[in-house]
């Protein structure tokens, strides 16, 4: 497995994509540091970024990426490879390839800005760290799209509309039932939502550090006892790490299976 | 005239040679503190040295000034209130005093002065304690440098650090409060200036201030209090330059002012509360070069709050600028820096050349079903909030900084 | 070498293999052959594991090929359209097979035989179709596996190359390999194979020597025999 990641990785990391991808970051990184001089705001702006982008690009990076290295899957699965190992490697390659491009992108402005003399080097960490899950997530789904759809075009729509649905469509719905159902308790209905959309969920990991404050005025005692605790914290990663495990396991499982 | 006054002038200085030096320890002649005021005459100093006192309901009846060396500890065994003065021109300076008594009927309280003036009551340590320095209508004081430490858990069963009845022209300087139930407590008491001091973690309010005009206080910080500080049914009250940070909770708030006219609010910083200022039933302040640095809500307007200009303030990373619960709006606001602005400055003029609308539809959102808290910064939301930008349907439609500026004001 | 057991295998309604029972013996080369969509690919990629069959086995070596990977290390395969990663260079690909297979190979005989040096660095998405078979067929060779399945190998080759592929073809024969292959161009088959297996509609149809296959159809060549079986109706 590890040959085929590095064989992916080293892929991924000469195609222009991922240069594109990095300096766009990088980019991004330099002006909001350099032009506002202001890392709290280039942090709060970031956010918005990773927990939006980053999910789009994974999913079509990664679905871009399976469908055109089909042949080179194709080749490695007449040679004495596991199949797993195949799809797992490339799946890694993809995933860290694009991970490497964010941590590095966002991390090169941020440190030579003096991020370590800043106390903001807690919240970025943290939104690294959820970029990457974010990432892991939606590059697994979307290969999971793939592997079920042989036509590129249904496979890339599918793909797309599961990243507009996760990213728009459910915080919609979400606000409706919430505003619909107000005479009930709903502090525990709106918690558990948040675990089903690990969008919603990277936003609430980032929430806890930025706009704690607010959190802690709803008086529902779940509330507080999520927000005003480490359990928030704990709850939401084991809830990611579950969101990364579980389309990669379905990821083997249906390669497995699967004809070419 | 001229002899008047040498004669005046002979009499003050026999009058301070008789005032006597009068040391208490366990090895003097005078072994307690009660006996060392009963045996003083007027203007007199004890010296109290070093060791433990076990007394209480020490009775100040003349003007004498009690001097600790070395910072004596005087318990009182939580037997009652321990020291009373009851005379003009008292100084206590430098004591120990904990183990004050707790009771349900009588507030108790370390130090307290029942209608005497001109006293001062400096570099005193208070631990365990009911009431701190309790001041009864005594006017003229000054209380400085003292630190009172409590351990309350309850709101039924503790006391304040230091409170003000009736009390008018008093100096609270320099001193920290911490763990009681408010930190400094004032009623019906004008012109009393707060200065420098530090009340933190305690277990309702930093500073409570009730039916007391004309006051002023700078310079404070009020940190991770139950609720945070409240200003109520007060006029022409100044605050400036005092810090607000960490006040979070359900009800917690930096600030909350409620029927207060005519205040000037000027270079204070809010900072990570849950609500900035809560404000309700308030007319005609002034806010100016405060910072509102990641609160919650930096400023939350509940009803009936009328001519009140903010101008030359600082929003920096709240969850929410500004929350109104109604769609009047009667309030100015004018050339202040807002984090969220995404406007441009085409003019260079430092003023941007959009306005700046700082009450978002998700905060109207949120007062009517709270759990939507959860949608803060969804992308949803951030749709929701530029249509509502765009065209105001549910927030106060003349609410708007037509001014915002560039950069942070200073 | 191989056993094929009864396999069956559907796409969707399309049902490609209906039982086929095979069995290959070591040494010798196969001709695998049928009509468009007999089901030929899908056998040999069966083989090969990445068809999974419906139901049946396949055993290589003795050994079942179910949930079994190591069993590909005897096999070398030459796919039906050489599609390689296109941004890949000639060089890193066959490094990347070798150092992925972990065995002993003579790429670079193979390499001059096909006159490959001068397309050793270029990007694979810039070779034409006949040059990538030229690849497609160096990888296929140079290791030296018991098991060589060749799927269509003749296209887009030039004569030069084809008399080299026939060269080698018979020198891994002399070498007692098992080759299976399966084309469309019958003189190919005619010179190379020594059996025949013909696919039709999912079925073995027939298994035997060209001379069998000639004295059933009463055909004087392969073309016409293989053209002529469909119609006949036999039982091989």
């Amino acid at each position: 497995m590890l040959k085929i990641l590095k064989y992916s990785f080293y892929d991924l990391i000469r195609s222009r994509w991922s240069y594109v991808y990095f300096l766009f970051y990088l980019l991004l990184g330099f002006v909001l540091l350099f032009l506002n001089n202001d890392v709290s705001k280039a942090v709060i702006t970031l956010m918005n970024v990773i927990i939006v982008l980053v999910p789009l690009i994974g999913t079509i990076f990664g679905i871009m990426y399976y469908y055109n290295s089909k042949e080179f899957t194709e080749l490695l699965l007449a040679q004495p490879i596991k199949r797993s190992s195949i799809f797992l490697g490339q799946y890694l390659g993809v995933a860290g390839s694009l991970t490497m491009s964010l941590v590095l992108g966002l991390g090169i402005p941020f440190v030579l800005y003096g991020l370590f003399k800043s106390d903001a080097i807690f919240d970025f960490t943290l939104l690294l760290v959820t970029g990457a899950f974010l990432t892991m997530i939606f590059t697994a789904l979307s290969f999971n799209i793939a592997l079920s759809n042989e036509n590129k075009i249904k496979g890339f729509g599918y793909a797309v509309l599961l990243w507009l649905f996760l990213a728009v469509i459910y915080d919609g719905l979400f606000l409706m039932s919430l505003i619909i159902f107000k005479e009930y308790p709903l502090d525990s209905f709106s918690l558990a939502a948040t675990m089903f959309n690990p969008i919603d969920l990277s936003r609430t990991l980032i929430l806890l550090k930025l706009d704690i404050s607010a959190l802690l005025g709803y008086t529902g005692a779940v509330f507080k006892q999520f927000f005003g605790t480490n359990q928030g914290l704990i709850i939401s990663i084991l809830m990611l790490i579950l969101w990364t495990i579980l389309p990669i396991w379905r990821l083997i499982y249906k390669s497995k299976k699967k004809d070419f | 005239m001229r002899d008047f006054f040498i004669f005046f002038l002979l009499l003050f200085s026999s009058l301070m040679l008789c005032a006597e030096m009068i040391p208490v320890c366990s090895e003097c002649e005078v072994k307690s503190i009660i006996v060392g005021v009963n045996s003083a005459s007027d203007f007199d100093t004890l010296l109290i040295k070093k060791g433990t006192y076990k007394e209480f309901n020490i009775i100040i009846n003349k003007p004498l000034t009690l001097l600790g060396e070395d910072y004596p500890i005087i318990d009182g065994e939580d037997q009652g209130e321990i020291i009373r003065i009851i005379s003009d021109n008292v100084t206590v300076d430098g004591l120990f005093i904990i183990n004050v008594g707790t009771s349900y009927t009588t507030d108790y309280a370390a130090i307290r002065v029942v209608k005497s003036d001109n006293y001062l009551i400096q570099n005193v340590v208070l631990e365990k304690l009911f009431f701190g320095i309790y001041l009864e209508k005594s006017n003229n004081g000054k209380v400085y440098n003292n630190k009172i430490i409590g351990d309350a858990v309850d709101e039924y069963n503790s006391g304040n650090g230091i409170q003000l009845w009736y009390s008018k022209n008093v100096l609270v300087e320099n001193n920290i409060v911490q763990h009681v139930r408010d930190g400094i407590y004032l009623e019906f008491s004008d012109n009393v200036s707060i200065k420098n001091n530090r009340s933190t973690d305690n277990l309702r309010y930093g500073l409570h201030f009730m039916f007391s005009n004309d006051d002023v206080y700078t310079d404070n910080v009020f940190e991770n209090n139950g609720a945070g500080v409240a200003v109520m049914f007060s006029k022409r009250i100044k605050m400036i330059g005092n810090t607000f940070r960490k006040n979070w909770g359900t009800a917690a708030f930096g600030m909350l002012l409620k029927e207060i006219n005519d205040a000037e609010i000027r270079g204070n910083t809010f900072e990570e509360n849950t609500i900035g200022i809560s404000i309700e039933g308030s007319n005609r302040i002034q806010y100016s070069n405060n910072n509102f640095i990641k609160n919650g809500w930096a400023v939350k307007v509940l009803g009936a709050c009328y001519t009140n200009t903010f101008t030359k303030n600082n929003f920096l990373y709240n969850s929410f600028d500004i929350s109104y619960n109604s769609k009047l709006n009667d309030n100015v606001f004018n050339q202040n820096y807002w984090s969220d602005y995404t406007g441009y400055d085409l003019d260079k003029n430092g003023v941007g050349d959009i306005p700046y609308r700082p009450v978002k539809l998700f905060s109207y959102i949120v007062n009517k079903t709270p759990e939507t808290i959860v949608l803060l910064r969804s992308l949803f939301m951030d749709i929701i909030d530029f249509s509502e930008k765009v065209s105001p349907v549910f927030t106060p439609d003349n609410l708007l900084d037509a001014n915002p500026l560039m950069n942070k004001a200073l | 070498m191989i056993q094929v057991e009864n396999i069956y295998k559907k796409f969707g309604k399309n049902e490609v293999l209906k039982g086929v029972n095979l069995e290959i013996n070591e040494g010798g080369i196969y001709a695998v052959l049928g009509p468009n969509g007999s089901g030929k690919t899908t056998l040999i990629k069966s083989v090969l594991g990445m068809v999974v069959p419906n139901k049946g086995n396949i055993s290589v070596s003795g050994k079942s090929i179910n949930k079994n990977w190591k069993y590909r290390q005897e096999i070398n395969y030459l796919p039906q359209i050489a599609n390689f990663p296109g941004n890949l260079k000639v060089k890193e690909l066959i490094r990347m097979i070798k150092d992925l297979r972990q065995m002993p190979s003579d790429e670079n005989q193979l390499i001059e035989q096909f006159h490959l040096e001068p397309f050793l660095d270029k990007k694979l998405s810039t070779l034409s179709g006949g040059t990538k078979q030229k690849v497609n067929i160096v990888l296929a060779f140079m290791f030296n596996c018991p098991l060589l399945i060749l799927d269509e190998p003749t296209t887009g080759l030039d004569p030069a190359s084809l008399i080299s592929l026939k060269k080698l073809i018979q020198h891994a024969k002399g070498n007692k390999k098992t080759i299976l292959i399966t084309s469309h161009i019958m003189q190919f088959v005619a010179e190379v194979a020594d059996e025949i297996v013909y696919l039709l509609e999912g079925k073995i149809y027939f298994k035997g020597s060209i001379k069998e296959l000639k004295t059933m159809t009463n055909q004087a060549d392969l073309e016409h025999a293989i053209a002529a079986i469909a119609t006949t109706p036999t039982d091989a």
